[in-house]
């Protein structure tokens, strides 16, 4: 049942994948809410008040309560509105097998995918490409077992892992662009160069995660940003 | 319903409190199962098979399928046993509380340091861990003895599960982590959680986990000295 957009807010801002990852939960529901913007290097009174441990977005105010960290309020948002499509998947097995992915991912994963804008020198840039390579040759194998032949993490529909994992494409093919490496290699993974066009081209995804050249924009802009801050 | 113990394996070692929330869940349901316990120092061939991505402990072997990550275990073992007690709670709400303080738990450093003004650093951010984790039982609980309410729940085997490795760095630190003047709701709850049925010969008694950080500070030593 969609929910009144007064009933409910998000605290965001859009180049988040993590903020990403509960807009497109919502979408799937087709949820109404409101977006706050956080401003760039700022916190918000509302933001500090509904997450006070963390103080960090998203967070998702449903009438007076708020629920933080990304993949606890996809979860939450699944097990609110149960008449849309379901996210995790319905066997208990599938279920573990989707929470360790999505665990992977942002464990182990993206720690590594970071480590490449940050790289100095080609050396560490050659290592941080090799540990994504090894992760995608996992999630390869991953989508093939939790997708069992279809085209997502889920089967024939957006799940619990494609959200995890696809609410990161954008920065990952900006990271491909600021490093001038392929990440997503036909050859060697094939299956997710598929999912990846076929996750972003989703009618809940299409208009959520910010274009490539606008992140690699904001890539340059913060990293100046930090250099002129640390030459001061 | 309870499986048979050649269907479900629990690979682990005891003074593991991850292994040791998989064991609590298990004893919760009243499941039976084998217990497979990992040497210290290698990794066994099932272990190895079993989580090639991490190839950590505990893994849950049920039938012939691995479920790996204690918590994600423990939900599994709710998910599929669902005559027992619930582990986690009903309400959607409720559950999103458990899983961010469960969450907040495992990503919090709980460990003391060397030399006295880290030490000292270190007790006062466990500190303010623990005065967040009276309030968070007191909203979880509503009153109620555990982050669960009535019964032991999901957060009371995330956070109840390093009780045993809390007590042995009080020893071994000589600091007071559980303070009943601070925290008089976790005191509580550490006594009546370590003396839940479910919980009682699980985690390991405290001095033999000092016994076992001295012998692992000094294996460390010896292999650092040489």
């Amino acid at each position: 049942m969609a929910g009144a957009t007064s009933d409910l807010k998000l605290l965001g801002v859009g180049p988040s994948p993590y903020v990403n990852r509960v807009q497109i939960a919502l979408n799937l529901k087709s949820v109404n809410y409101e977006f706050l913007e956080e401003k760039l290097g700022s916190k918000s009174e509302l933001l500090l008040k509904s997450n006070p441990v963390h103080k960090k977005i998203p967070a998702l105010i449903h009438g007076d309560k708020p629920v933080c960290e990304s993949l606890i309020i996809v979860q939450y948002i699944d097990e609110v509105w149960t008449s849309g499509p379901s996210i995790l998947p319905s066997d208990t097995y599938d279920r573990a097998l989707h929470r360790f992915w999505a665990a992977y991912i942002d464990d182990k994963f993206f720690p590594n995918v970071k480590e490449l804008r940050t790289a100095d020198g080609e050396e560490a840039k050659e290592a941080a490409v090799e540990r994504i390579a090894e992760g995608m040759a996992l999630l390869e194998d991953a989508l093939a077992k939790c997708g069992k032949g279809k085209p997502f993490f889920g089967g024939d529909n957006i799940g619990y892992v494609d959200i995890a994992f696809g609410s990161h494409l954008g920065w990952l093919k900006a990271a491909e662009k600021l490093a001038g490496v392929t990440l997503f290699n036909k050859a060697k993974t094939p299956r997710l160069v598929a999912w990846a066009d076929a996750f972003s081209s989703h009618e809940a995804v299409k208009d959520v995660i910010p274009e490539t050249e606008k992140l690699v924009e904001l890539a340059k802009m913060l990293k100046a940003r930090a250099q002129s801050q640390s030459a001061n």
